[in-house]
This record gives structure tokens, C-alpha cells and sequence, in this order.
């Protein structure tokens, strides 16, 4: 009880205190899980439409993959993209190891299934009910997935939303990445687990909440950005 | 430019599993009738519109007069049950009309004018899915035949509609059929009279008998017909 | 306005011109001795030097694929074969701290009077007191492994409790169970969450924990920095350096104890 009530405060100072390295690492975060869920949804969004609007030979066998690749522990990903970016791996002289960008693909490599797997059931959920009205106006394919994403934007924001809070929230991989280095590629939850194993339980509780705030924040402004869209677009 | 009509089915079945649901049919239809397709609940209206429209996979040919893929620009449908976009009235109207590359101001201007036709001028800005049954269906009819469609297909479009509502698909529909073919299932038999030209009586998914409107009306030929018209139970 | 917001977001920010990525064990980041040296080597040197803070092995693993460009370590015999294998030019000695038994106040297993470290670790066994290792191929994994060896005790049974985490979670975990544990003294004179453990065993040169710093070879990874790292091994191994390691206190006790060796002729 009296470290929970340590980390409300050390989350009060630093919060109040504008502690400078809170920003950084905090900026970081954001730009980190925004980059990788916004690549995530480009990708995501329309494989999730085309999977609800399209009929081929392998289509369960896809979906099935994708949604055991939700599963994936994290760390084994972050091993994979090490792997794939050392020096001695396949693309090592890319030299993005130990960078915001390395920590980028990591992420996308993780939330892409998740955004795109409930990307897919919101987008078969409308198809169900747009079907008969699409292919009676011969609409393209195209067309399809397109009228499937515009009207079913709510939907997606959530799948977005969704990954982005297993981003926002990850640690594994973008340890592995990034390698939690101070000034470079230090982010909220490899901060968290830097404190946790100094036994500074209140600071890293502290940014722990920050952390929830975060995602609060993210989450409500998206929220609100759709209602005063869906106020002026009608 | 050619016309779409007549569209011509030879031996078109529905077949599921083996069980033939409906069909075989053989049939014309030409242009410029309004042709009520009716028989009893299960007799196979709604899926003979379907097949024809395309929507419903079917065995045996239908054949256009132009390719099939010019076909279906060329022909609306309007379903039982209305289906909208999650949109604004206004934006469904022009979505036909987008879809075929019309500019958006375009569009939005013939979206406007369609909307003065069907009484909807003042439900343009709202959610198309919070409008009454019978708005609901005025909707997709006006949006059915914004692209000024040569044939449009109508299944019992006004099913779910009170008398008031129903009185105003009707005009419009009758409207309508001065300029495009129309085929219209319906069990209500008032409508079918008022202004159908030719009928088709479906039963157990064939074509039981079909002929001009007045002589179906005035004479069926068949038992199974006059039984129908008396309101009996057909088997 | 949001597509100008994500702009800023992947435009990367401008690295610094001379950085050094350095692999380092958690207990030389978690003494605290790295927020004192990396301000006065960027300033003095201009070197930017990245800490990756990774277990013994995972820092020559590191290492070893060129993924750093110098690592920092505390296990002599890995190290050495380390540089055998040509994964490092050389292997110098900076400085050295100790290890401590760290265990509950109450002492179940009476160590604190225990003639040396071999004896200490026998009454835990002989009691049966719960003990966590880090169990993680780490320096100190080692260290405490090599004690064992010492008092003729191969480590089994359901008091012996490999945790396979950092020093900071195996101390976390060693105060939650009220077990021993083996820790370096920085980490410890640095650890917050100590409950009511205490230091118990010290002194012992069995103890002595000697930090070598390694520069991956050039010939094997062109891409390293090899002469930035030679400025850095010339700076920590200085007169500048070796004082700051010194005068690094916490709560009054002095944490490591600087002992480069002469540079030798270097090729």
C-alpha cells in the first residue's frame, strides 16, 4: 500500500516538475508506438477488408495465421528482428540496430496481426450487410474494401486503438531492439523495467502511471476526434 | 446505344445440394413492361429476382444483349429490407453515382435533385440508418434510379411499409416505369393490378403461368391461379 | 494537422556525431557509476557513449556480432577467451568491486561470522535456507558459481532457487523470499527495495570482482569505431578516470576500486 501511494506521488512530481528526461523518454514512446501502429493500420486495415470482401482457395488458412500471430510472445519477435538486424545478420549494414526505427519494426511486426485480425471481423460484420448492395451496384473490388473502410471507421479505430495499447505497452521486444539506452532509445516501459530492477519501486510505479495516463489521453482524443467528425460529416 | 432487354433465361435453376429450389425457368423479358412476379410465400420470387439480377449464382444461361459487366451498370435493384450506408442520406444518393466516376460536385448536385423527386430534401444531412421504414425505403428507391437505370428490379419493396408509406413507393415506382422496365414481386395483389402489364405466377419455384396483366387477372388460365387470386391456400 | 504531427514523429532526431555503443553488465549501470562517468567522457573525449545493459553474456554475445563497440565486462575467464578468439583486440583491467552475501537480519543460517566465503555458502546449503542465483550465464552467475566449486558444493534442491534474471530481480525476488543472495555491493548500496535484508558476508578476496573492458576488434567488424574506442579505454584507464571511479561513494562507502594497469605497447 505505502509503495502505491509512493508511485502516485513520484508520478505527481514528475509530472509537475516537467522532469525533463520524463518528456524524452516519453516523446519517444509516443512517436515509437504512434509510427509503428500508424504503419500497422496501412497495412492492417486494408488486408482485414480484402479478407472480408474476398473469396480465394487459402482465405482460413490466412486468417487462422494471423490470429495465432497475435500470440506471439513479443521477445521472440524482438530476437527475430535482432537477428535480422545485427551486424552480423542479413541486413546489418543498415546499421538500425539499437534505433527508434529498429524498435519501429519490432512493433509493427507485433500489432499488425492484432490490427488487422479485428480489422477483419468489423469489416466482415459490415460486408455481411453492405454485401448484397455492393455487388448489386457493381461495385469493383476496390470500391469494395474502400466503402468497407470509410463506413466502418469506428470499428477500425478500435482495432487501432487495440494496438496501439500492446504497443504503448510492450517491453520485450523493444528491449531487445533498442537496447534501453539512455538519450537514445530509452521509452517509457524499458524505463519501468530499469527501475523495477533497482528496487525503485516508487518511480518506476511513478512512470508506470504516466504510462496509463498515456494511453488514456491517446485513446480519448481518438474517440473524440471521431464524434466531432461523424458531427460534421453527416 | 444498344439495349440492355430482352434478357433471356434458358433452363436457369437454382440448385443446392443437389435439390432443385427453383427453376428450371425459361423466360423473355423485353422491354418496357412492368412485370409483377407473385405466387405464394416459398414459391421462388425473390430468388428468381435475384437470379437475374445476378446476385444469385444460378445454373443454366441468362443471357443480356450486351456483355455482362455493361449489363450490370445498366440495372438497379431495390431489396425487401432497405439497405443503407452508414451515411448521410445525401451520400447515399450520390454513391451510385461516385462509383461511376462522377465528379463529387456532380453528384452532389444530382443527389440534390433526386432528393426534391422523393420528398427527401429535408432528411438529407442525417444518419440514412435513423430514417422511418418508409423514408428508408423512398431512399434506396431514389438512390436505386439516380443512375437512370433501364431495367430495375423490385422485391416486395413496400413488405414491411404501412398503407401511407406504401401509397408513396408506389407512385414513385409507377412513376419510374414510365422511363425503365420493371420487375416487381409483391403478394399484394392490389399493387399488382394497379400497375403491373404482365404477369409471371410462380409456384413451387416454376413458372406456372404467365401472360398480360388484364387477361391474368380477368382469366387465369390455370386452377392453381384462380385459387390464388380467390386468397385459398395453394399446395 | 495530424498528418504534420506524424511527420514530426518520423523524422528521426539528429544522433550525435561520435557515439560509442558499450556493453555493460547490470551491476556496473545499476551502481550508479555510469550517470557520474558518461557526462565527464562526453564532455572531456566529445564521445557519446551508449550503455547497453545486458548480462556478461548477452554483452560479448553482443560483442561478438559487431552489434557494439566495446564491452565492459566482469568474467575473466569468458573474457579471455573472448580476445583468444579474436572477437576483441586486448582485454584491460580498469578497476574492481566486490561481491556480498546478502541475506535476512535474522540470519537463519548464522553466515555473518563464517571464517570465509566457501563456509558461508556450506551453512546456507547445510541449513537449507532458501538461496536465489541469478542463474543467467552472467559475471556474478559465475562468481558465485566458481564459490560453490570452492566449497566442494554442487548447488541442487528446492532451496536453491534459479531466477535466470538481473542482478535488480534476483535481489527483488531474494527480498520477497527472505533468501541469501549474491550480489555485487554496488548494486546493493543502490538497490531501494531492501526490506529487512542486510549485508551478512564481505571481505573476502574469494569475493574480489575485477572489471576488464574489451574493444571489438576492427579486422573482424570494419564498421567499429576502433580508435574512438582506444580514446575511451585511454580516458577510463587515465588519471581522470581512475579518480572519479575512486571517489565514487554511496552513503559514504566507496563502491570500486580503480586498478589499471600501465598501458602496455600496444600495437
Amino acid at each position: 500500500m505505502d509503495d502505491l501511494l509512493a508511485g502516485f506521488a513520484a508520478a505527481f512530481r514528475l509530472i509537475v516538475t516537467l522532469d525533463a528526461e520524463l518528456i524524452e523518454i516519453t516523446l519517444l514512446s509516443l512517436r515509437v508506438t504512434l509510427t509503428a501502429v500508424a504503419i500497422a493500420c496501412l497495412i492492417g486495415l486494408p488486408l482485414g477488408a480484402w479478407l472480408a470482401v474476398r473469396r480465394f482457395r487459402f482465405r482460413r488458412t490466412v486468417i487462422a495465421t494471423l490470429n495465432a500471430l497475435i500470440g506471439l510472445p513479443p521477445v521472440v519477435v524482438g530476437l527475430v528482428v535482432y537477428l535480422m538486424l545485427s551486424r552480423s545478420g542479413p541486413f546489418g549494414v543498415l546499421d538500425l540496430l539499437f534505433t527508434p526505427t529498429a524498435m519501429i519494426v519490432a512493433q509493427v511486426v507485433i500489432v499488425t496481426p492484432l490490427v488487422a485480425s479485428i480489422a477483419h471481423q468489423a469489416m466482415r460484420e459490415l460486408w455481411a450487410e453492405y454485401h448484397d448492395l455492393l455487388i448489386s451496384m457493381g461495385a469493383s473490388r476496390w470500391q469494395r474494401m474502400a466503402t468497407l473502410i470509410l463506413d466502418g471507421r469506428r470499428a477500425l479505430l478500435t482495432a487501432a486503438l487495440a494496438g496501439f495499447g500492446r504497443a504503448i505497452g510492450e517491453v520485450g521486444a523493444i528491449m531487445i531492439v533498442g537496447g534501453n539506452i539512455d538519450g537514445a532509445t530509452r521509452v517509457l516501459t524499458t524505463a519501468i523495467a530499469l527501475e523495477t530492477g533497482r528496487g525503485d519501486f516508487a518511480l518506476a510505479l511513478g512512470l508506470g502511471i504516466v504510462l496509463i495516463a498515456l494511453a488514456l489521453i491517446v485513446s480519448g482524443a481518438s474517440h473524440w476526434a471521431m464524434r466531432t467528425e461523424r458531427h460534421g460529416r453527416w | 446505344m444498344v439495349s440492355l432487354l430482352p434478357l433471356r433465361l434458358e433452363g436457369a435453376a437454382l440448385v443446392r445440394r443437389g435439390r432443385t429450389l427453383v427453376g428450371p425457368i425459361d423466360l423473355d423479358l423485353p422491354a418496357g413492361d412492368v412485370t409483377a412476379v407473385i405466387g405464394p410465400n416459398g414459391s421462388g420470387k425473390t430468388s428468381l429476382l435475384r437470379m437475374m439480377h445476378g446476385l444469385q449464382p444460378a445454373r443454366g444461361r441468362i443471357r443480356w444483349s450486351v456483355p455482362e459487366a455493361e449489363a450490370r451498370q445498366r440495372q438497379a435493384f431495390v431489396f425487401q429490407r432497405p439497405i443503407v450506408l452508414r451515411r448521410s442520406v445525401a451520400a447515399n444518393l450520390a454513391y451510385p453515382l461516385r462509383l461511376r466516376g462522377v465528379p463529387r460536385e456532380e453528384a452532389r448536385a444530382r443527389a440534390d435533385e433526386q432528393a426534391r423527386r422523393f420528398d427527401l430534401t429535408t432528411l438529407l444531412t442525417q444518419p440514412a440508418p435513423s430514417l422511418s421504414g418508409g423514408e428508408l425505403q423512398r431512399l434506396a428507391l431514389a438512390r436505386a434510379l439516380i443512375t437512370e437505370p433501364e431495367l430495375l428490379f423490385a422485391d416486395e419493396p413496400c413488405a414491411a411499409l404501412d398503407g401511407r408509406a406504401t401509397r408513396a413507393v408506389e407512385t414513385h415506382l409507377a412513376r419510374a416505369a414510365s422511363r425503365t422496365t420493371l420487375v416487381l414481386a409483391t403478394h399484394d395483389m392490389g399493387q399488382a393490378r394497379r400497375i403491373a402489364t404482365r404477369v409471371i405466377f410462380l409456384l413451387h419455384g416454376r413458372v406456372h403461368e404467365t401472360g398480360p396483366a388484364d387477361a391474368f387477372f380477368s382469366d387465369p388460365q390455370t386452377e392453381a391461379a384462380r385459387a390464388f387470386l380467390r386468397g385459398d391456400i395453394v399446395e | 494537422m495530424i498528418l504534420a504531427l506524424l511527420l514530426m514523429l518520423l523524422t528521426t532526431l539528429p544522433a550525435s556525431a561520435e557515439t560509442l555503443r558499450m556493453a555493460v553488465t547490470t551491476s556496473f549501470d545499476a551502481s550508479g557509476l555510469a550517470d557520474i562517468l558518461l557526462p565527464e567522457i562526453a564532455a572531456e573525449t566529445g564521445i557519446d557513449v551508449q550503455l547497453l545493459v545486458v548480462g556478461t553474456g548477452q554483452a560479448l554475445r553482443l560483442g561478438e556480432a559487431g552489434d557494439v563497440d566495446a564491452v565492459l565486462v566482469h568474467s575473466r575467464a569468458a573474457e579471455e577467451s573472448f580476445v583468444a578468439q579474436g572477437h576483441a583486440t586486448h582485454r584491460r583491467e580498469i578497476m574492481y568491486n566486490d561481491f556480498v552475501l546478502i541475506g535476512p537480519v535474522s540470519d537463519p543460517a548464522e553466515i555473518a561470522d563464517a571464517p570465509d566465503a566457501a563456509t558461508a555458502l556450506a551453512r546456507i546449503a547445510a541449513a537449507g535456507t532458501p538461496f536465489v542465483s541469478r542463474g543467467d550465464d552472467s559475471g556474478t552467475h559465475k562468481a558465485e558459481l566458481r564459490l560453490w566449486n570452492a566449497a566442494e558444493l554442487s548447488p541442487e534442491g528446492g532451496w536453491y532457487r534459479p531466477v535466470g534474471a538481473g542482478m535488480g530481480a534476483a535481489l527483488n525476488t531474494a527480498v520477497a523470499m527472505g533468501a541469501y543472495v549474491l550480489s555485487d555491493r554496488a548494486t546493493w548500496l543502490n538497490f531501494g527495495n531492501r526490506d529487512d535484508m542486510t549485508i551478512l558476508f564481505e571481505g573476502d578476496p574469494a569475493l574480489f570482482n575485477q572489471y576488464a573492458y574489451l574493444p571489438v576488434a576492427p579486422d573482424r567488424h570494419p564498421h567499429v569505431p576502433h580508435d574512438r574506442a582506444l580514446r575511451l579505454e585511454d580516458w577510463l584507464t587515465g588519471p581522470r578516470g581512475q579518480a572519479l571511479i575512486d571517489g565514487y561513494t554511496i552513503a559514504g562507502e566507496r563502491l570500486f576500486t580503480a586498478n589499471a594497469t600501465p598501458r602496455e605497447a600496444r600495437p
